[in-house]
């Protein structure tokens, strides 16, 4: 028997806000937080902007033993998941703790705490470092101190698949709910890579703007990097209705595919065929797609790529349906990404507005689709995609359906 | 050596050719160097003449440094090692 798998929770913190009402506030307002980056060694850089969490202090959330421990990945992560679990009004024991899991995406990890340390040993010379920067840096660190944190017994794991990874995590998270191998998962993804080494890194590929993020445009220019969390409760839709939580959205479908092609272009036919499988999987007819988060990163090679898979997929009603990039606002968070991209399909949803795609300038003829440039809009919609094509042609793409 | 014959030395080196097999009005398509080799030959161009080359993959044609021959590849890096280092 297949369960039925619904949203009860959502949490986050991002370059838009620290919480999910500012950061859908600031997606109606089409506010874009991208700026100039704040961080040790930025005169280094060719690239000097990025979507930073501004004011960011950690010890107004956590006490020096918590932060001996949690990575800037790992903070994030923690203070998503704890609005989402406050949101749906969950707390866990007995059964219903093993039955309960956390699966998240991330790319990098702790990889401010490995600069950190590389620093230390490399730079400074020093030849002690201190002794957790292992549990402290590990990719699963994250999602190992919302299970205990929370007392998730059941299946955990992080997923890091790059720029897929959070959609791969909630495809993972929905699949074991639907199977019936756990009651409630909590899940999304987090990322904290604007550090010297990690916008170094990028850099070398020359696919960053040195400007800004404008998807779809003509004059887009690369991708800008950007950091935060998204965290969801997905929950059996049977559990969440007996016990009268209120329902965000429900997740009808997922899809995952492989390229198989090349290790950074992305492939339109690798696109289209996991947006045509997630429909299918979620049983959708494509007519009643409204609403697409584009993977939308902003450079020349994605954002074509993408628009023509939409349009092969869709045929006549690509011209009918809206997709937009929110990465425009709050940048391209690797891998969290697909989770903030979430909160705008929930917005779209249940509160019947679409974010825009900000920093529109002048229309590109190989993009031609109604992309919500620079301003939203207002539109009952009942079916939504969230797209995300991973460097190393890793696809997943996650349908949303409105609770009536 | 020249700077000529150090760019097309890089440029061979990626191809996997001989500099003798590269002629200065091919492209570097003609030699077979996708948009990855194309980013590799630039850090290895960067890396020998200690010079920054302003190159974005997503604008090539917007880019200041002409990438649509190996011809223009050279003069290009001379005017650079000329500014950057004269």
């Amino acid at each position: 028997m297949m369960h039925r798998v619904v949203i009860t929770g959502a949490g986050t913190i991002n370059p838009l806000g620290a919480d999910v009402p500012a950061t859908l506030e600031a997606m109606q307002a089409g506010r874009c937080a991208i700026g100039p980056l704040d961080i040790r060694d930025v005169d280094r850089l060719a690239i000097q902007i990025g979507g930073q969490i501004r004011g960011y202090d950690e010890t107004a959330h956590f006490n020096r033993q918590q932060i001996s421990l949690y990575d800037r990945f790992t903070q994030f992560t923690l203070l998503a998941a704890r609005e989402a679990i406050l949101q749906s009004g969950l707390t866990f024991s007995g059964d219903l703790a093993d039955q309960s899991g956390v699966v998240l995406g991330t790319s990098g990890g702790g990889l401010n705490t490995q600069e950190e340390n590389y620093r230390a040993v490399f730079e400074e010379g020093k030849n002690r470092v201190h002794p957790f920067i292992v549990p402290k840096l590990m990719n699963n660190a994250a999602a190992s101190h919302v299970s205990m944190e929370w007392k998730l017994r059941g299946p955990s794991f992080t997923v890091a698949t790059a720029c897929a990874s959070s959609n791969h995590a909630m495809g993972q998270a929905f699949n074991m709910i639907r199977c019936g191998m756990a009651k409630v998962m909590v899940t999304g993804g987090s990322e904290s890579m604007l550090c010297f080494g990690g916008i170094k890194a990028w850099e070398g590929l020359r696919v960053m703007s040195k400007d800004g993020c404008r998807p779809f445009s003509a004059t887009r220019n690369g991708m800008v990097q950007g950091e935060g969390a998204g965290v969801f409760v997905f929950e059996d839709y049977a559990h969440a209705k007996a016990r009268g939580a209120e329902i965000l959205c429900e997740v009808a479908g997922f899809a995952m595919s492989s390229d198989a092609a090349d290790i950074v272009m992305p492939s339109k036919q690798g696109a289209a065929r996991t947006i045509a499988a997630a429909m299918r999987d979620g049983r959708i007819d494509p007519a009643d797609v409204g609403y697409i988060n584009a993977h939308g990163t902003g450079t020349a090679a994605n954002d074509k790529t993408e628009c023509a898979a939409v349009a092969d997929v869709f045929g006549a009603h690509a011209d009918r349906l809206m997709i937009s990039s929110t990465k425009s606002m709050h940048g391209h968070l690797i891998g969290g990404t697909g989770a903030v991209e979430l909160l705008a399909c929930i917005m779209a949803l249940r509160d019947g507005i679409i974010a825009p795609t900000v920093g529109y300038e002048e229309p590109d003829p190989e993009c031609a689709l109604d992309v919500v440039p620079n301003v939203a809009r207002e539109a009952k919609v009942d079916v939504v995609l969230s797209n995300a094509f991973a460097f190393g042609g890793l696809n997943a793409v996650l349908a949303l359906r409105r609770h009536a | 050596m020249s700077i000529k014959d150090q760019v097309i030395a890089i440029i061979a080196d990626q191809a996997m050719l001989e500099p003798s097999d590269i002629g200065m009005d091919q492209t570097l398509e003609d030699i077979g160097i996708d948009s990855l080799g194309l980013v590799e030959s630039i850090f290895a161009i960067e890396e020998n003449f200690d010079i920054q080359v302003p190159f974005n993959a997503n604008a090539p044609e917007a880019s200041e440094f002409d990438i649509s021959t190996v011809g223009s590849i050279v003069a290009a890096v001379e005017q650079l090692i000329a500014e950057q280092k004269g």
